[in-house]
């Protein structure tokens, strides 16, 4: 997106690198403790809710490796999504259930994707990328909807969570267990974009949203710089759709179809795109918007949940993080 | 082991595909005219197409004229389209493409949540306006159809010769060459942007009570059109009118005839490797000019 780049709130206001680093971990603590308490406290309906709350997160996290830092916005990820569900749904239902082979399987389905659209979608820029991303996002959902018998077609597939197994030592996944291993998986997968969005890397990704042509011409392979930021998302949200699988213990065609890349827009655009824990809280807010809501408008709760979108849009083009950075800083 | 297709079929998947085309064409010309004129990929389209449909059941419902649904739902959906323009569309002027893109897909969800509000989950089913049929080699073809593509290529060919021969089209074509000499010309150019989002729009709504008899109108029939519009206007070349038709016609037929070997689910996915292909080998549009 244009407009004055939206800069890490610990590096604009911080007195020196090494107060700001330090302001970074204790907020950070505070968020991971809260996270880690929440559910001994919290009755079952808000903890799985909470659960959700971060494997959508994590999925918009990974769309806004695209979406704020290099300026292409995905209407593809659950492509990506969707196979990471159904990844960790053939290593349970065809191999044995083992954790890790659910998400290391997860995650290659959702790499193979990635490759895949990486490859092709990259060439293009602006929205001939996102149409691109929501046609290739098409075709692995009209694959998935027809291949009956490997996919279980409509009516998708259902699987036993594997038992959580650490260092050969396992025990069967409880709600509380579930919600630790999520919140563990997610809060590491955040410190690595934020290191990724940090590195050298990361830094030619922002100067591709910035001015494409110029990057270009100093010098750095911008295709090549796409590709991996592609699939580096990919693999980012086929490890939550990975994630989901294990809580919900079912893939349907559904997982892959484009509304859930569009949520994970949402998501980006509620919390605020360029901030990678924007997005998480965009979920949070989607997810209880959708709760809260419900209870007025039934099912029909995307109705002013879609007019609060818009109005996000017109006037807090930096999302609910951005704004609340912006107001902190003045 | 390939069977030889016998000629009537061939013949007659040829028919069906140039009149999916036409249909698929009116959808996509309204999506590309807003494209050109306004840099604003339409999310919501297929939401307006749908919208056109119900209200064209509506108003054939209570007054049994096809024609007067046809029109009032063309000018309901025009009006919707206005305003939906000037409320989320007009304040993003000037921002980044993708913040519309982003503006219309909400706008696309609250449509097709409203539809469900509304009209319930329920398909509706409405009876063609004629019943009239001619035999076509094995079976009878219903007139209906032909008339349904006749009608959308003299809708597409309308807007062509409005944009080519009249005033307002002028006024439409210098605010596409370039925004700000065209309002130091005088021409209102918010106005302009708001009449081609509701000329688009109404497009889509047209198309939508042309198709109802065929297909049936339901909440998700939006969502159904509006991946091979955009396929179509990607082939076609983004706001390229001519292209787009081409490309409609040529998709469609590339569909019907494959649908002679495989199922019509699986079809849809030659026009997703047209798409790729187009993108490989010709970026900006397979029917459109090579640019400078």
């Amino acid at each position: 997106m244009s407009g004055p780049a939206i800069l890490p709130a610990t590096h604009a206001q911080a007195p020196s690198a090494a107060a700001g680093r330090r302001a970074f971990w204790a907020g950070f603590a505070v968020v991971v403790g809260v996270l880690a308490v929440a559910p001994v406290v919290l009755p079952p309906f808000w903890r799985a809710l909470l659960t959700e709350i971060l494997i959508w997160g994590l999925l918009g996290m990974s769309s806004d490796l695209l979406i704020g830092y290099t300026g292409m916005v995905s209407f593809g990820h659950s492509a990506f999504f969707g196979l990471g569900v159904y990844g960790a749904a053939a290593a349970l239902l065809a191999f044995r259930p083992s954790l890790w082979l659910a998400l290391a399987l997860g995650l290659l389905g959702a790499g193979i994707v990635a490759a895949c659209v990486a490859y092709f979608a990259t060439r293009l820029r602006d929205i001939y990328f996102s149409i691109t991303t929501l046609v290739f996002s098409q075709i692995f959902y009209v694959i998935i909807f027809a291949w009956t018998p490997v996919t279980g077609g409509e009516n998708g597939l259902t699987f036993h969570a594997p038992p959580l197994s650490v260092l050969g030592v396992g025990t069967p996944f409880t709600p509380v267990t579930l919600h630790w291993f999520v919140l563990a998986v997610v809060a590491l997968a955040y410190l690595l974009c934020r290191r990724i969005t940090q590195s050298p890397f990361g830094t030619v990704l922002k100067s591709i949203r910035e001015n494409e042509a110029r990057t270009r011409a100093i010098g750095y392979r911008v295709e090549r710089y796409k590709i991996v930021a592609v699939m580096l998302s990919g693999l980012f949200a086929g490890l939550s759709g990975a994630l989901y699988a294990l809580m919900n213990k079912f893939a349907a065609p559904d997982h892959v179809f484009w509304v859930v890349s569009g949520e994970a827009v949402i998501y980006n655009v509620m919390g605020g795109i360029g901030t990678l824990a924007g997005p998480i809280l965009g979920a949070g807010v989607f997810l209880f918007l959708r709760e809260f809501l419900s209870r007025f408008f039934t099912t029909y709760y995307l109705i002013p949940v879609g007019i609060i979108f818009i109005l996000i849009i017109i006037f807090l083009p930096q999302g609910l993080l951005g704004f609340a950075r912006r107001r902190l800083n003045e | 082991m390939a069977q030889i297709v016998p000629l009537d079929q061939l013949l007659i998947q040829i028919l069906n595909g140039v009149i999916n085309g036409m249909i698929i064409a009116l959808v996509a010309s309204g999506l590309t005219l807003i494209f050109g004129i306004m840099d604003v990929v339409n999310f919501a389209h297929g939401e307006f197409y749908m919208l056109g449909a119900y209200v064209g059941t509506t108003v054939l419902a209570l007054t049994h004229s096809f024609w007067l649904a046809l029109l009032a739902a063309s000018l309901v959906i025009f009006i919707l389209g206005g305003a939906i323009q000037v409320t989320t569309l007009r304040p993003l002027l000037g921002r980044d493409p993708l913040t519309s893109l982003l503006a219309t897909f909400g706008v696309s969800l609250v449509l097709q949540q409203y539809a469900l509000w509304q009209y319930g989950p329920v398909t509706r089913q409405i009876g063609e306006p004629f019943k009239g049929q001619f035999p076509l080699f094995y079976i009878s073809y219903p007139w209906y159809r032909i008339v349904v593509a006749g009608l959308s290529g003299a809708i597409v060919a309308g807007l062509w010769l409005f944009l080519k021969r009249s005033t307002y089209g002028i006024w439409i074509r210098a605010t596409t060459q370039d925004r700000v000499m065209a309002a130091a010309m005088g021409i209102p150019v918010p106005m302009v942007h708001t009449a081609v989002f509701g000329l688009g729009t109404a497009m889509a709504g047209a198309s939508g009570v042309l198709v109802a008899p065929l297909v049936g109108v339901d909440f998700t029939m939006g969502l159904q059109v509006i991946i091979r519009a955009f396929i179509v206007v990607v082939v076609g070349g983004m706001g390229n009118l001519g292209g787009s038709v081409a490309a409609a016609i040529f998709i469609g037929l590339l569909e019907a005839l494959a649908s002679i070997w495989v199922s019509p689910v699986i079809a849809v996915l030659v026009s997703f490797a047209v798409l790729i292909l187009t993108l490989l080998v010709r970026p900006h549009g397979l029917f459109a000019p090579t640019p400078r």
